[in-house]
């Protein structure tokens, strides 16, 4: 029933199948979503390793045409970008989630290559003062 | 030190890392990783990690030399001092409480437009340069006091980051009171020029 859709969730693109509207809808299976996202629908909501998204009762996340990404993104309380053109969409990661892991002060892991390719972590330097820099060619 | 270059192509970094030949780790972020973790919204941007991997100095202004000292006012020295003075074990870092109190946290409209950005940043990579344009755009309009993405994105919607469009956009944000640049008070410049 659906059609490719392109889901890029925490630095990944996955395709999932998705039917989308005129009006910027996006509905995409439970199963999609699960595959995707690792977000299980259950009676009790979405849940995940141990933690639920309960459903408010009216909300138009779970219909019978299948999950409403808009709606889903914002039960998730995260960003959503939608181009229903291009079918695609990102998910981000919610304010109060960034806020709350920097307010906490202990510095945001990330792993990056270096121009070889190489990867690296943050985590490899713990034991020594750091300091971070960034800056661009703009 | 760890140094990331917040840039579309590794290769548009490779001219600073070879120039430098650095000891250190020098990172590519394509995809702005870094800067939404840290809520990065300018280059050039630093903070101080401390051994056990708590943030000792949050987002402040730092660059490397006076090369740019007569457009943005900073003088390298003053962070490069406090910076030696951490280092060396002569001077304490920030409290925790003091780091919390000078922070910026992102808000929903920030995160909003990094989504914005990303989903462009995704469609450029994959060639898709015309529909990826207006995404940052919007992203511009959501944050525009995100610089990694106004600034940011120009090369990847055919302008210069250094051109007329860049000069007309921080004296649109000058005129409307807002600083270009966010330092710290103590590596703040004792004025800043206006473009």
């Amino acid at each position: 029933m659906g059609l490719p859709f392109t889901l890029i969730n925490e630095g990944v693109a996955q395709v999932v199948q998705a039917s989308t509207g005129a009006d910027g809808t996006v509905l995409i299976p439970p199963a999609d979503i699960e595959q995707a996202m690792g977000w299980l629908l259950k009676p009790e909501g979405f849940c995940r390793d141990g933690q639920c998204y309960p459903i408010p009762s009216g909300s138009p996340v779970a219909g019978e045409h299948g999950i409403d990404l808009i709606a889903f993104a914002s039960l998730l309380e995260r960003p959503l970008a939608v181009d229903v053109a291009e079918s695609a969409a990102f998910i981000g990661t919610g304010a109060t989630r960034r806020a709350e892991a920097l307010a906490s002060l202990q510095a945001p892991g990330f792993t990056l290559p270096d121009l070889d390719g190489r990867l690296h972590s943050l985590s490899d330097h713990r034991g020594k003062k750091v300091l971070l820099a960034a800056y661009a060619s703009w | 030190m760890i140094t990331v270059a917040v840039d579309k192509d590794p290769e548009d970094a490779r001219p600073w890392i070879e120039l430098a030949r650095p000891t250190h780790p020098s990172l590519v972020d394509v995809d702005h990783v870094v800067a939404d973790l840290y809520n990065m919204v300018n280059v050039p941007e630093i903070l101080w990690i401390d051994e056990d991997g708590r943030i000792v100095r949050p987002n402040d202004v730092a660059f490397g030399d006076d090369t740019w000292r007569s457009l943005t006012g900073f003088e390298a020295a003053k962070h490069a001092n406090l910076l030696r003075a951490w280092v060396k074990g002569e001077s304490p870092a920030l409290t925790a409480h003091e780091v919390q109190r000078l922070q910026r946290l992102p808000s929903v409209a920030d995160q909003l437009a990094r989504a914005e950005f990303g989903l462009g940043n995704w469609l450029y990579h994959e060639g898709r340069v015309e529909a990826a344009r207006p995404h940052f755009v919007r992203a511009g309009e959501l944050a525009p006091n995100d610089f990694t993405i106004r600034r940011g994105t120009m090369p990847m919607q055919g302008l210069s980051s250094s051109g007329p469009e860049f000069v007309k956009m921080v004296q649109d944000w000058q005129a409307a009171g807002h600083s270009y640049y966010l330092p710290l008070p103590d590596t703040a410049p004792d004025s800043v020029p206006r473009w």
